[in-house]
């Protein structure tokens, strides 16, 4: 039986939720059931902040035709100096090999160029690419593969299919300027790409990058091998551990201390340096960071847009990339590091930069002043 | 009395070869595998996923360089130097030394390789055999040592996959080194590829133009759809290997073995 000191409660809540209910209505208007799912009616213009990239692609006539100078990391090819587009051969030789994933211990890679990571292709945006991929008759395995620069299906994985033996050619317009990561898209692909088949290719914009001094090649990747970290031996893949995306190895350059001791990065105090920062994955997101350097510039991404100065560390997606470019202003050893530390300390996701000459106070001056510390009201002697 | 006895005698040895033919012999260095079911990595557009395979015979290894010398002893037409560019690549039996001579005498005993498709039906066709369809392969590589079903055996697919990873590639190996599986088969997984016979059907599961349900395109993620069993990376391998091929291809790590079909009387009473 309903009181009247429940009633009105209830009246209360029902005018409440209609009225609610209208004002939602009001505010997000009635849409059409007609429209295709995803379409945006837009009312008036975008501030021109926001004027979003119109899509429209650079597409010149080619002249000539030349044959791509290619590097194993950290090298970099040097920056393309013609100023029209031209047909680009790059040939690229997929190579299944035994290789050493840190001091006495063995693995499988799978490789496009011999080596972990693959290749750096590096076109300016318009070029026409002819692609030679070549499968080495002594693999076991059929491979592709996937630029993510392609505009067409699969990335090329489509028109790359070869069993071991074979060479498939195809072409496609560089008509999107950016880093690019390209990696093995062959079932089962989280196994192809966790053997070591990846890498970078950059589509130079049309009007170049900005000059720097130095560039080099990193590329985070991990690794599940069926022994733990450090394990010796040979190891296999672990599709166990793939799936949980729990690796044992988390390296820059294909092994643990690819980029220490002999095989180091350097510069010289006073140089700018662009890092090409690439990500095979095949799970995990590196949070790339140099220790003692702040990036005056990041391409985010990868893309064309410098869209963020002094930036400590950037975000790099398995299958993606970022450009970071820093001006060196003191000497000394410079760590590149995955932030996610466990990885850099306990899996390998350690490389250096070494960088000697003169020293320079004014920004950096070292330690001054070394001696003892007692909290306030101590006395010696006493505990 | 002795009539009786003589008469029993002389007619258990008229019944007993009656007996042994009711129950073929199994083909020498073959063995029967038992009709069973087993589920395809891609299913068809009009199966339900379970696949029946009858009892068949399997050879218990695979072809050796030395069975096929024989074959082309025989054969003329499918010697290195006479074999039309139809049927094989220009690198046909490339490992041996010529036409009718192996070469190194290590090869007798291990897989023969560089053979093609055709070549591998052939040399079915002179033995009264032929090659194994891919589910009849799958479903004999699918044993383990103990049972038919070794993915009930832990770490099954995790092994298949540590064998497919060796290097140098395994062709290099003598066939039968191996532990049987439970059919008493060798070699199905880490020696060679093993053509079958329709290996193009491996990833077609309807007219590809119209089939919603599967990417034929078929590579980086989109590989899983439809797929029976996400962690059977060893499986993916072979689909994707069998429909990397075409019929004339030699390769330095496909070889072969046949089936055969079990006389009909024979598989209905086993």
């Amino acid at each position: 039986m309903n009181t009247p000191n429940t009633t009105k409660p209830f009246v209360m809540t029902l005018v409440t939720g209609m009225s609610l209910l209208v004002v939602a209505l009001l505010l997000f208007g009635y849409r059409s059931s007609s429209e295709a799912p995803g379409t945006v009616s837009v009312a008036g213009e975008a501030p021109a902040a926001f004027a979003p990239h119109d899509g429209g692609i650079y597409l010149p006539e080619i002249r000539g035709k030349e044959v791509a100078q290619l590097t194993a990391a950290p090298n970099v090819p040097p920056p393309i100096a013609r100023d029209y587009a031209t047909r680009v051969v790059v040939d690229l030789e997929m190579v299944e090999a035994t290789a050493e994933l840190a001091d006495g211990v063995e693995y499988n890679v799978w490789t496009f160029g011999g080596e972990v990571p693959g290749t750096f292709i590096r076109v300016r945006e318009g070029d026409l690419v002819e692609f030679h991929l070549q499968n080495h008759p002594d693999n076991t395995f059929p491979h592709n593969i996937d630029l993510h620069a392609v505009t067409g299906t699969g990335g090329g994985a489509e028109a790359s299919l070869v069993v071991p033996g074979k060479e498939a050619d195809f072409e496609f317009r560089a008509i999107k300027p950016g880093l690019y990561v390209y990696h093995c898209a062959m079932a089962p692909v989280g196994m192809h790409i966790a053997n070591g088949m990846y890498g970078l290719i950059l589509v130079e914009p049309k009007e170049g990058l900005p000059p720097v001094d130095r560039e080099f090649y990193v590329m985070q990747s991990e690794f599940y091998t069926t022994g733990a970290m450090g394990e010796k031996g040979f190891q296999g893949f672990d599709i166990e551990k793939a799936v949980r995306e729990e690796p044992e190895y988390v390296v820059f350059n294909g092994r643990v201390g690819a980029l220490t001791g002999a095989g180091a990065l350097a510069a010289k105090p006073g140089e700018t340096v662009r890092l090409f920062v690439g990500n095979g994955g095949p799970n995990l997101t590196s949070s790339f960071h140099v220790i003692g350097e702040v990036f005056d510039t990041v391409y985010g991404e990868g893309g064309t847009l410098a869209n963020q100065h002094n930036v400590q560390t950037t975000v790099v997606p398995p299958g993606g990339s970022a450009m970071v470019q820093f001006k060196i202003d003191v000497p000394g050893k410079y760590t590149l590091v995955d932030h996610a530390i466990f990885r850099a300390f306990n899996k390998g996701a350690i490389g250096i930069l070494n960088v000697e000459g003169e020293e320079n106070p004014e920004i950096y001056a070292g330690q001054t002043v070394l001696k003892d510390y007692l909290p306030e009201g101590s006395q010696r002697g006493t505990n | 009395m002795r009539y009786v006895l003589a008469s029993l005698v002389l007619l258990g040895f008229l019944v007993l070869p009656l007996c042994a033919m009711a129950q073929p012999a199994v083909p020498e260095g073959m063995v029967r595998v038992e009709g069973g079911t087993y589920t395809p990595l891609y299913r068809g557009v009009l199966s339900d996923g379970i696949q029946q395979v009858e009892a068949f015979y399997l050879d218990a290894r695979p072809v050796t360089n030395a069975d096929f010398l024989a074959f082309v002893t025989a054969h003329p037409e499918w010697r290195r130097s006479q074999v039309k560019t139809l049927f094989a690549e220009v690198d046909y039996l490339e490992h041996w030394a010529g036409d009718l001579d192996l070469g190194d005498p290590s090869l007798a005993e291990r897989p023969v390789v560089n053979v093609s498709w055709f070549a591998a039906n052939a040399y079915a066709a002179w033995q009264g055999k032929r090659l194994p369809t891919v589910a009849e392969w799958e479903y004999a590589a699918a044993a383990g040592r103990s049972r038919p079903d070794g993915h009930a055996e832990g770490g099954f697919a995790q092994r298949i996959l540590q064998e497919y990873g060796r290097r140098p590639a395994t062709a290099r190996l003598h066939v039968g080194a191996g532990e049987p599986n439970y059919w008493g088969v060798y070699d199905l997984h880490g020696l060679v590829w093993e053509w079958v016979y329709d290996f193009n059907s491996a990833l077609v599961t309807g007219e590809s133009r119209n089939n919603t349900d599967l990417d034929t395109g078929l590579y980086c993620g989109s590989a899983s759809l439809g797929a029976s069993d996400f962690m059977d990376y060893a499986a993916f391998l072979r689909f994707a290997l069998r429909s990397s091929l075409e019929a004339r291809y030699t390769m330095r790590n496909v070889g072969f073995r046949l089936a055969a079909f079990i006389p009909a009387y024979a598989s209905r009473h086993p």
